[in-house]
């Protein structure tokens, strides 16, 4: 082995002393292919280092959790002697650098890690955040990920059945694109990364490998400058098709009984696969890397080892199973090479060209990853700022249409019609709605899927974002009639080397545990995405969760429009009028300042727990939650989605504007067909209700305003997003 | 009993939801075929599913179209064994010289999925018996390359020969530019073969056949096929 004594230059990201501890475990300086290796193993990315420590505060077990964190995926217990198995993952540098494949290959990797653990995946979602739409490179980025997104998901043919969009200044240096894949599997064959085992062929499958994406994970660990366009050939590239046959190779070979672990090559490839399944068997793996299928000529065994090339799986088979496996992937037109094998040493060692060129011991470059708790500082609270203290509008209806026509309320249209949201026939509620519904195939049963997140109130106040993102997701899943399972979380922020960011993360992971709790919604898988900055300007604090609830009966969810004419509508939970970091501030009034509104955890729990057994006992027609943008747009996209208007009768006791455009938490609108039944239902359950109105008519009618068509709502809702989209830059 | 085919290609991706309507319709599950298999079980019907065989590289459907079981799906054709291609399968069958034409990417660039209005222009085919003539339905297209191109010889021909199976047009049945998704000549969502044996469809009526997913307007496809094969 060629060693030099000297400590390189370049320590591909790492801090001195983290060179040191290497120094220490294999007792001589580490070569280049181990340099690489201890490189990636303990980016951020891989390792977690800066959050770790706090995510271990998070709530991970209930009876409905069969895999918390730790695996390629969460998993969670639907009956039937099934389960739903999902995670959320970021592809944010990517994403900036190159957006089509960025986020294609965001949506491939999370697929990826979703169909290593035995399901087929059923439905694709996403959380995105954009820059202004005045930063001249938005329009360009909105366009390349919303195609990549569509083009990886619809050619492997998995549904992309909602997300979010939403644009602030805080992103134009750095997007987000966070993918969610939520698939199913047998509760029997569900598959992990443990190579248990000595002895056992270990098994390389799918693309051959490139030099595409060498460093990724390191990429993905470090701030962006205005040089980050030369990051671009550590961004790979995609191809649907290939992912799509080792979808169905590796579902057509889960189904015999040949594979004991198998663990997808995402970030870090090679090197991040085989060290996990070695560490979780507690064996060595010995690898020779002549036999690793290769795309390109003269690759080195450090290229091969931090290739990120898509579309590749590790497998350990049982021995003797490798020519059946063979068969199966030449059917399929993929790659299957024989790389290795496993053995009692406990060292990653590798072969290339009759030389052994790495030798590493397994437990301590895992177990000896580095653990930081970094300072942090926490976020100042704001003042509470007085509904009468946020100006009122000019008019009413006016300020509703603004806002439903604005960058973050209009129609998602333009969007969700280039995912195909269809395939897969299993569709119920379509993109648009509170949360997605997807029906679990061949039973009565549906999946419905949130993800939520509202970094504005993240940034004033950490824990209240925190708690108020796991608490929108959840009631977006209850406000169809679904019981929120569990969450997955993916936690967007800036550089952890910095006290105030550190605090930032600190708060929401805080408040995201106590939500957690008291919801019932525990945390199964997750991703986090730290260093989100350029030139020094971090991103809004974007703690995203995306929540996954079951519907025993699908037939019984509701839609969020209004039900028929005449049903009574109601707003389910105590209005204050809370305009305090509302989207009224920002974007009529002027600025998003003040604290946000808290959560309170046990009436977010009362109110949802109502709900749902309203929507179960069939005494809502229609439910919508009330988020952004207060009752007054939670009634206008209520009649945007069913056609029909609704007059507000009576007077509210607090300012009009604070009533329509406030943003108390915990609160839903209804329309019942049986009010007085409804109302004794409330009365029995201790949830405030207040009836505003019944459904009818064409128009939307605020208290004391001018009656707005829903045909104008509509064309105002629908127009911004297509018209930015179609201009062009002066 | 009569019995139905789908074809599966690497990258057939509605395989599944084809055989979940041709089921409800038949009563029992068609089969599927690899794409490498070199010949066909005995069938009354075959389906060519949508996706993105092969990638979609070259052009949709084109490599698709030089696959072995291609060869045994025109040869039945040929014999007059209902054919029923969608999206892809629409694209492999113009590929593949079952139907003329070629299938173009969309006038706006995207992909697009959305329900669509189709006018169905016959009848008295298998594929329509289901419907009437002028009948507005309602289904969804999902596609990158659905614009439809015939040179003028052609259209005239297909014009001729009322082998326009299907066009978009508005809920009331007009056929606009505005109802048009993809920019196909004269509104062209859907032909058929000179002997009707053969339909083409870019829109997927299997998708739109159950009502808890919005809609049955897909469904009478699907039973008329059921009808006319086991007749």
């Amino acid at each position: 082995m060629s060693n030099t004594a000297e400590r390189p230059d370049d320590l591909m990201g790492l801090s001195d002393s983290e060179y040191d501890t290497i120094l220490d475990i294999l007792g001589r300086a580490p070569n280049i292919t181990e340099l690489g290796i201890f490189s990636v193993m303990w980016s951020e990315h891989c390792s977690y280092k800066s959050s770790k420590f706090w995510l271990k505060t998070l709530p991970i077990e209930g009876p409905q959790v069969i895999q918390g964190p730790g695996e390629n995926a969460g998993v969670v217990d639907i009956g039937n002697g099934l389960a739903a198995i999902f995670k959320i993952e970021s592809h944010n540098h990517p994403s900036f650098i190159e957006p089509y494949q960025g986020a294609a290959t965001g949506v491939g990797g999370i697929m990826r890690d979703v169909f290593t653990m035995g399901a087929r995946p059923v439905a694709n979602m996403n959380a995105l955040r954009f820059g202004s739409p005045d930063h001249p490179k938005t329009r360009h980025l909105v366009d390349g990920v919303i195609s990549g997104i569509g083009g990886y998901g619809n050619c492997m043919g998995v549904p992309t059945v909602g997300g979010e969009v939403n644009f602030d200044p805080a992103y134009n240096g750095n997007i987000l694109v966070n993918a969610m894949t939520v698939g199913l599997a047998r509760t029997d064959k569900i598959f992990y990364s443990a190579a248990a085992g000595v002895g056992l062929p270990v098994v390389y499958v799918g693309a051959k490998t490139g030099r595409d994406g060498i460093h990724g994970a390191t990429m993905a660990s470090a701030e962006f400058d205005d040089d980050s366009e030369v990051k671009r050939p550590s961004v790979f590239i995609g191809a649907a098709t290939t992912e799509k046959l080792l979808l169905e190779a590796c579902l057509e070979l889960m189904a015999t009984d040949a594979i004991i672990a198998i663990q997808d090559m995402g970030a870090a490839g090679l090197t991040s696969s085989s060290v996990e399944m070695a560490d979780k068997g507690e064996v060595g793996i010995t690898l020779n890397l002549d036999h690793v299928p290769q795309r390109e000529t003269a690759m080195t065994p450090y290229e091969m080892m931090l290739s990120e090339s898509q579309e590749r799986m590790l497998m350990v088979l049982k021995p003797g199973r490798e020519d059946e496996a063979r068969a199966i992937f030449e059917k399929w037109e993929l790659d299957l090479a024989v790389i290795g094998q496993t053995n009692y040493s406990q060292r990653l060692v590798l072969e290339w060209q009759g030389e052994t060129v790495a030798d590493i011991p397994v437990p301590p470059l895992v177990a000896a990853a580095p653990e930081y708790e970094r300072p942090w500082t926490a976020t100042p609270p704001r003042a509470v700022i007085a509904a009468d203290d946020v100006a009122a509008p000019d008019d009413l209806a006016d300020a509703l249409l603004t806002l439903i026509g604005s960058p973050d309320l209009c129609s998602r249209r333009w969007v969700w019609e280039q995912y195909d949201h269809m395939v897969m026939g299993d569709t119920v509620g379509r993109p648009g709605g509170d949360a997605a519904l997807v029906r679990v195939h061949g039973t009565g049963k549906a999946l419905a899927i949130s993800t939520d997140c509202t970094p504005r109130y993240v940034v004033a106040n950490p824990v209240e974002g925190g708690k108020q993102a796991v608490a929108e997701a959840w009631r977006n899943v209850t406000a169809v009639g679904a019981t929120p399972l569990a969450v997955t979380n993916n936690l967007n922020f800036g550089n952890p080397e910095r006290p105030e960011i550190m605090g930032q993360l600190v708060g929401a992971v805080q408040g995201m545990g106590a939500a957690c709790t008291a919801l019932d919604a525990p945390v199964v898988s997750g991703n986090v995405s730290l260093y989100n900055e350029t030139n020094g300007e971090a991103i809004l604090p974007t703690p995203v969760i995306g929540c996954v609830g079951l519907i025993e009966d699908v037939t019984s969810a509701v839609g969020a429009g209004f039900g028929a004419e005449g049903d009574a509508v109601f707003v389910v939970g105590e209005t204050t009028g809370w305009l305090g970091c509302s989207i009224y501030q920002r974007d009529i009034a002027g600025g998003a300042e003040g604290a946000p509104p808290p959560v309170d955890l046990e009436i977010e729990r009362r109110n949802g727990d109502f709900i749902r057994g309203a929507i179960r006992d069939g005494r809502i027609s229609g439910c919508h939650d009330v988020s952004d943008g207060g009752i007054a747009v939670a009634l206008a996209e209520m009649a945007i989605a069913s056609g029909h208007g609704v007059e507000i009768t009576g007077k509210p006791e607090i300012p009009v504007h604070a009533w329509a455009f406030g943003e108390d938490q915990g609160r839903y609108v209804v329309t019942c067909p049986d009010s007085e039944g409804f109302e004794a239902a409330a009365e029995a359950a201790g949830v405030p209700i207040s009836r505003i109105g019944n459904v009818g008519g064409g128009s939307l009618t605020l208290p004391g305003a001018k009656p707005i068509s829903v045909a104008a709502l509509r064309d105002t809702h629908s127009r911004w997003l297509p018209e930015f989209m179609a201009s062009r830059l002066g | 009993m009569s019995s139905a085919a789908v074809i599966v290609f690497p990258g057939s991706n509605c395989d599944r939801d084809m055989a979940v309507a041709l089921e409800a319709a038949l009563g029992h599950a068609p089969q599927t075929v690899w794409h490498g298999d070199s010949s066909l079980p005995k069938v009354d019907l075959i389906a060519v599913p949508g996706g993105f065989s092969y990638g979609d590289y070259l052009r949709s459907g084109a490599m698709a179209a030089n696959s072995p079981i291609m060869r045994e799906v025109v040869a039945y054709a040929n014999r007059g064994t209902p054919v029923l291609g969608i999206c892809n399968g629409f694209q492999v069958l113009t590929e593949c010289g079952l139907l003329p034409g070629v299938l173009m990417r969309n006038a706006s660039l995207k992909f697009i999925c959305r329900d669509v209005d189709l006018r169905v222009e016959r009848n008295d085919t298998v594929f329509t018996a289901g419907y009437s003539q002028g009948q507005v339905i309602r289904v969804p297209v999902a596609h990158h390359d659905g614009n439809y191109f015939a040179d003028s010889e052609t259209l005239a021909a297909l014009e001729g020969d009322g082998r326009v199976a299907f066009r978009y047009c508005t809920p009331d049945g007009d056929v606009t530019d505005a109802a048009n998704p993809n920019g196909s000549v004269a509104n062209i969502a859907g032909i058929l073969n000179k002997a009707g044996n053969v339909l083409g469809m870019m829109p997927h009526p299997e998708r739109l056949a159950d009502p808890l997913l919005g809609g049955t307007d897909g469904a009478p496809m699907f039973t008329g096929l059921a009808e006319a094969i086991a007749a």
